[in-house]
């Protein structure tokens, strides 16, 4: 069957059979008019000549893409060169977004594998403990790391205390407390798939790769890392994927100079300057490159799996 | 060799990092709480323990904008996730006690399409929908937006229980001689209880926390208690709104709570006796 575990398990029975198109047609409608036809709608929108103040006009242009990559001079009539402003912004949402991603990895891992390796009553406690932040508003979190982060700041006040720096050191407002932002925004993202992924583990392959004399360091490395390495895709997908199109944390913890995505969006649809078609067309492009990421990595899945 | 086959699974300092982990998520969270609590009208300084700023939230100047909006967020949030919550358990028997069909993937994509498309791209695309049909922004456009990108969180849990529970019981239910509707009712119903509950719980939390969509569609005038906080954190982070942020994560961490345990008694229910 072409859908197998990515279409939600197979069916289990069909006692409801005759009651099916009844039982989904409230969820395709709602998501259907929603969520689906809105998407669309954003791409005839990004086809669309801008009206001042907000909205469209519904005649045919291709402004808001040219805006995008294509510099046409002041007045519109230059030859055409390539716009950098817009893809400068992706590209450091990209790089933003990769950084919080190693920084969730490399202290997911360990994390994931900790817990993994606890006795299994222990281990769902292990697990509700990292998911509660989760839960707890992105806002709130955002908000909570901009006041910990700040020059007076209680991060501050105990690194000066311990002795570790004499003055406060400049945080926020910069690239790195945007990546830290994200990190924390994330990170029970990395631990749980990776967390599953060692709990499925078989561990006598590391026993038998003692026994053939690797050091812990190459098992982890040549058999466990393998093994495991569903997961941390996975992982890596769910904390870069959100990071990409974010909006709290450069808002809030990059200020003004670091913009990304998400920020860029936002701006068409709400300040004066709104440019409707054009902030439809950077959300298609983002859209579009989050598509990428997630067939990439369903291909890296499926051929992890075929071996 | 029994010791080493231990041993061999712990890595010296992953336990430092696991620790530092909680630490990271933790610490920014203790410390708003910390000093939601503090005298002092600066965030700076600590100048003793006081309730000061929650009798504000309710009482200050500033308490009918908070207010309206929790009403605003609190009701959206039960309707919303009630709402989504039938259309995923009615959606989660379809797609498994539906047999297979056609589309089966398409439908499933469907309902995790909110989960896929980035949220600020779903914001922007319901707030072009709802241009596009000149709807007019405000309580109901919110609340729609909400019960669609809930789906998918309630639809989790629901279809994960409904997975466990084996097609016997509602068989046996029907051999003595129960129609399908009270078979689902009487016996399907009552099993899947659980994740209906974990599912509504998770459903509620995430409208509750809501910004970005809430942001984009919900027009002038109406404020939710998320888009309150972020207009007035955009002034700087005074000692009341670390007030509302405490009760509002308190108001989660007790939901995901009482979801964690739904969850836990539900599984002893699903285990078959004589297993094990």
């Amino acid at each position: 069957m072409a859908g197998g575990a990515a279409s939600g398990g197979k069916a289990q029975t069909d006692t409801y059979k005759e009651a099916r198109t009844l039982l989904l047609l409230p969820s395709w409608l709602v998501l259907g008019f929603f969520v689906l036809i809105p998407v669309f709608m954003m791409l005839i929108y990004s086809f669309l000549t801008k009206e001042f103040r907000g909205g469209v006009i519904w005649e045919f242009s291709l402004a808001a893409y040219d805006q995008f990559f294509f510099d046409r001079g002041l007045f519109g009539d230059d030859a055409p060169s390539i716009e950098w402003t817009y893809i400068n912004i992706f590209w450091r949402s990209i790089w933003q977004a990769g950084a919080a991603t190693i920084f969730a990895l490399l202290i997911g891992f360990p994390t994931a594998y900790f817990i993994a390796t606890r006795p299994p009553n222990s281990r769902q406690m292990w697990v509700f403990l990292v998911t509660i932040p989760y839960w707890v508003n992105l806002l709130i979190r955002t908000v909570s790391m901009k006041f910990l982060l700040r020059d007076q700041g209680p991060l501050n006040d105990f690194l000066m205390g311990i002795g570790i720096v004499d003055s406060p050191i400049h945080i926020i407002n910069t690239d790195f407390a945007v990546q830290l932002g994200l990190f924390y925004s994330y990170l029970p993202f990395m631990v749980l798939p990776i967390y599953a992924a060692v709990e499925r583990y078989n561990f006598s392959l590391s026993e038998a790769a003692a026994d053939l004399y690797a050091s812990k360091w190459q098992t982890l490395r040549r058999v466990l890392l393998p093994a495991v390495k569903p997961g941390v895709i996975a992982g890596c997908i769910l904390v870069f994927v959100p990071s990409l199109g974010s909006f709290l944390a450069p808002d809030l913890l990059g200020g003004a100079k670091n913009f990304m995505i998400g920020s860029l969006i936002e701006e068409q649809f709400k300040g004066n300057a709104g440019n409707w078609p054009f902030g439809a067309a950077a959300s298609m492009i983002l859209l579009s490159l989050v598509l990428i990421v997630l067939m990439l990595s369903a291909r890296q899945q499926n051929k992890g799996e075929g071996v | 060799m029994a010791q080493a086959g231990e041993d061999i699974k712990n890595y010296p300092g992953f336990m430092p990092i696991t620790l530092f982990c909680l630490v990271v998520l933790y610490a920014p969270l203790l410390v708003v709480m910390i000093y939601s609590f503090n005298e002092s009208k600066s965030i700076t300084v600590w100048q003793g323990l006081s309730f000061k700023w929650y009798v504000d939230v309710f009482v200050g100047p500033e308490s009918a904008k908070f207010k309206e909006a929790a009403i605003n967020s609190f009701s959206i949030a039960i309707v919303a996730a009630l709402a989504a919550t039938a259309i995923a358990t009615s959606a989660a028997t379809g797609m498994l006690r539906g047999g297979s069909f056609r589309g089966r993937g398409f439908s499933f994509g469907l309902i995790n399409l909110p989960l896929i498309v980035p949220e600020i791209v779903t914001a922007v695309a319901t707030l072009i929908f709802f241009s596009a049909i000149d709807f007019e922004r405000g309580y109901l456009t919110i609340l729609v937006a909400h019960i669609a990108f809930c789906i998918p969180f309630a639809y989790m849990p629901i279809a994960a229980r409904m997975q466990g529970i084996e097609d016997t019981y509602e068989q046996a239910a029907m051999d003595l001689y129960a129609n399908k509707t009270q078979a689902f009712r009487l016996v399907l119903f009552p099993l899947m209880l659980p994740g209906i509950v974990s599912g509504f719980i998770l459903a509620f939390i995430i409208s509750l926390d809501d910004f970005i969509i809430t942001n984009f569609v919900k027009g002038a005038g109406i404020e939710t208690l998320p888009t309150a906080i972020f207009g007035a954190v955009k002034q700087g982070i005074k000692p009341n709104i670390m007030a509302i942020s405490t009760m509002l994560l308190a108001v989660s961490i007790v939901m995901v709570t009482i979801s964690y345990f739904v969850g836990k008694s539900g599984d002893k229910l699903k285990q078959p006796p004589g297993e094990k």
